[in-house]
């Protein structure tokens, strides 16, 4: 077991490295979410529409987008030159291999939330001052499961012609639960709700994360092994 | 452990279908420490699906691995640490560079001392002054020493090539010949795929001939390479 | 020791043996558009006409059923799914691919009435209520569901692929049926589809439940019809391949 996890880290750490070094999926993410945002903010009628009543919205879209881009980059750095090759043939658990692309997906989208929700409290002029650890919370909570399965459809996508519109065309259904779920939690903080209001939400963002991070993992071997 | 007689790969009526898609239709394989088998056939005979057979890449339709007595496949992570696997993709990250590629299979392995080991493989193939660069930057005969220094990192009791005297050079096939003798002469059971059978024909101990998902013929390997080159390429059309 | 053979070794298929099964499906599926004129004739002629909604209620006899039929399928898609990951048997892979075709083909049939059905009554074309937006999902599975059969051409990768998002789909529907319960409680809005059930007349559940049968036995023989043109495919390049 402690195997299995040394074995995880050894993986996100290799990802991580050399994400960092050619930081094209980080970059390409960031400014896409970026300009997401900034798009929504033109395309919204300011008398017509509050920032706070647009503002979870165009967060949690900005997100799932983003996120999209960079989950891409987990397999195709691995379909270069064979290399999930080279993981498969060590003496790697495949339930280690995917904690690990799953740790590194996490990171990366977790840099580009972490990027993009300063950004969206400049645009929409909020005040998160009380809530913004409800916020942060909230978004790791959505985030976790789909990511999750997105590390699982990312593995095999890549291996087809246009990897690039077939995973979100696949993933998209499976982020509207906890996109739902967010926006929902976030509009209430932003309005000051109490938390009563929230519980059910966050039921479902939690449960959501524990099957799907578990069912990932249980099927990302007949993912990866022929 | 090897067993009594020595032997390292032993696969049992191995077959990879789907429905009614046939790629291999039944193939025992044997080789034992020291010894080379080394296997031909047209393309699409089914070579590279053995390969990744062998190697617990794929799960057999029917019929089992087995390396040092261990049955291998995708789910049993340890009966793979044996197997080192030469591919005609090197493998290799673009964003990392040569040393820390294979000091990463080295950690993958559990290498006790990653860094060290992944240094000696890298001597090993006279490759040390090269390892700070990235793949990117070798030609394709220094990108498959980069490749086997991976594969041997682990020091692996079976070696599995495939296609791996493809895009070489002469000294560097040369060179690739010298270092899997060096292997064998260690114990190392060799099974290599190949295109360019008079590069591999003084390595091998016995020679196979696939056609069809199965094999045409699997004897030792006597006489020159002239005389079994006709029996071959019959074999291989027919 | 060697291990049995397992249901992946399985004989060849034929084109007699396709021809057979096509023909089976045409027949149900003949009964059944045949069953669905009747249904047309009973829901037209001898079901009473709802007091509120009026002639436009009627759709409801297609709708309902299409979206259990759909429903079904995708249900099927996804139980086929784990057997297949477990038995590795190409024939569940084909009948999973056929019924998602036919999945598909009924969410659409009964996403086209829902607005038909609803512009008339309620002056809006959607609702976001559970029905429809579960057959939406569904819909969605099932496109990429064949999408990404589409794109893989190794038929080892595509059955363990298609049979990974059969079960993923198959555990994202009651999250979806959740969230738009959830959404729902807190945001009443108009239940568009189902006429208040304790006060369903007679005559109305019986053309109901005759219509949702019918719409079975179609699905039967369309999905037969589609896994006898599967195999007849498979046949062809077996023969090709010997």
């Amino acid at each position: 077991m402690r195997d299995a996890i040394r074995l995880a880290l050894v993986v996100a750490a290799k990802d991580a490295r050399a994400e960092l070094r050619s930081k094209t999926a980080l970059l390409s993410a960031t400014v896409f979410g970026a300009l997401v945002l900034v798009i929504f903010n033109f395309a919204r009628d300011p008398t017509a529409l509050s920032a706070t009543d647009l503002a979870p919205s165009a967060l949690w879209v900005t997100f799932a987008f983003a996120a999209m881009i960079a989950m891409n980059r987990a397999f195709t750095v691995e379909r270069e030159h064979g290399a999930l090759d080279g993981l498969l043939l060590a003496p790697v658990p495949r339930g280690a291999l995917f904690a690990g692309k799953l740790l590194a997906n996490l990171a990366f989208v977790g840099i580009v939330e972490a990027v993009a929700l300063p950004l969206f409290i400049l645009f929409f002029n909020l005040d998160l001052s009380r809530v913004f650890w409800g916020i942060v919370g909230t978004a790791i909570l959505a985030t976790v499961g789909f990511v999750a399965v997105g590390t699982v459809f990312g593995a095999m996508t890549v291996r087809t012609r246009f990897a690039e519109l077939l995973l979100p065309v696949l993933l998209l259904p499976f982020m509207v639960p906890p996109l739902v779920g967010a926006v929902q939690v976030t509009s209430r903080l932003l309005a000051d709700r109490p938390l009563s209001e929230m519980l059910g939400w966050l039921r479902i963002l939690a449960a959501y994360d524990v099957v799907f991070v578990t069912v990932a993992a249980l099927v990302f071997s007949s993912v990866v092994d022929e | 452990m090897p067993s009594s007689d020595g032997t390292i790969l032993h696969a049992v009526g191995l077959q990879r279908s789907f429905g009614s898609l046939r790629v291999l239709r039944g193939l025992d394989v044997q080789v034992r420490s020291g010894e080379a088998l080394v296997i031909v056939g047209a393309n699409g005979a089914g070579k590279t699906t053995l390969l990744r057979l062998l190697a617990g890449l794929a799960r057999p339709s029917a019929g089992e691995v087995r390396v040092l007595g261990a049955r291998v496949e995708p789910s049993a992570p340890d009966a793979r640490r044996p197997i080192g696997f030469v591919s005609h993709q090197s493998m290799l990250y673009d964003d990392l560079t040569v040393a820390e590629n294979v000091t990463l299979a080295a950690r993958l392995y559990g290498l006790a001392d990653p860094v060290g080991a992944a240094r000696r493989a890298l001597g090993a193939v006279e490759l040390g002054d090269r390892a700070e660069e990235r793949p990117a930057r070798l030609s394709r005969g220094l990108l498959q020493r980069a490749s086997i220094a991976r594969a041997l990192v682990h020091d692996p009791r079976l070696l599995l090539l495939d296609e791996p005297f493809t895009g070489l050079d002469g000294p560097a096939a040369a060179r690739l010949t010298v270092l899997l003798e060096e292997r064998l002469a260690a114990g190392v059971a060799l099974v290599l795929v190949t295109h360019h059978l008079d590069e591999a024909w003084t390595l091998a101990t016995r020679v196979a001939v696939l056609a069809a998902g199965r094999w045409a013929l699997e004897e030792p390997r006597a006489g020159d390479l002239a005389e079994f080159l006709p029996r071959y390429h019959a074999l291989a059309n027919a | 020791m060697t291990a049995p053979a397992p249901a992946s070794v399985v004989s060849p298929p034929t084109l007699d043996r396709a021809r057979v099964v096509m023909r089976r499906g045409t027949i149900i599926s003949s009964i059944a558009l045949v069953g669905l004129v009747v249904v047309y004739v009973l829901a037209l002629g001898f079901t009473p006409i709802e007091a509120h909604q009026g002639l436009a209620q009627k759709i409801f006899y297609v709708h309902v059923p299409a979206a259990w039929s759909a429903l079904l399928g995708f249900s099927l898609v996804g139980i086929v799914s784990v057997l297949y990951l477990w038995l590795h048997d190409p024939r569940l892979d084909r009948f999973a691919a056929s019924s998602a075709e036919v999945g598909l083909v009924f969410a659409a049939v009964m996403l086209t009435t829902g607005p038909i059905w609803a512009k008339p009554i309620w002056g809006t074309w959607w609702t976001w209520d559970a029905r429809l937006t579960l057959t939406l999902f569904l819909f969605f599975l099932f496109v990429g569901y064949l999408s990404l059969r589409a794109a893989v051409h190794d038929r080892h990768e595509r059955a363990r692929f298609s049979a990974v998002v059969g079960i993923m789909g198959m555990i994202l529907v009651p999250f979806v049926h959740l969230s738009v319960y959830l959404f729902r409680t807190l945001h009443p809005q108009p239940i568009v589809l189902k006429p208040s059930a304790p006060s369903l007349p007679w005559e109305m559940l019986r053309t109901l439940l005759i219509s949702t049968l019918v719409f079975t036995v179609l699905y039967v023989g369309l999905v037969t019809l589609r896994y006898g043109i599967a195999l007849a495919a498979d046949a062809m390049e077996a023969r090709d391949a010997a």
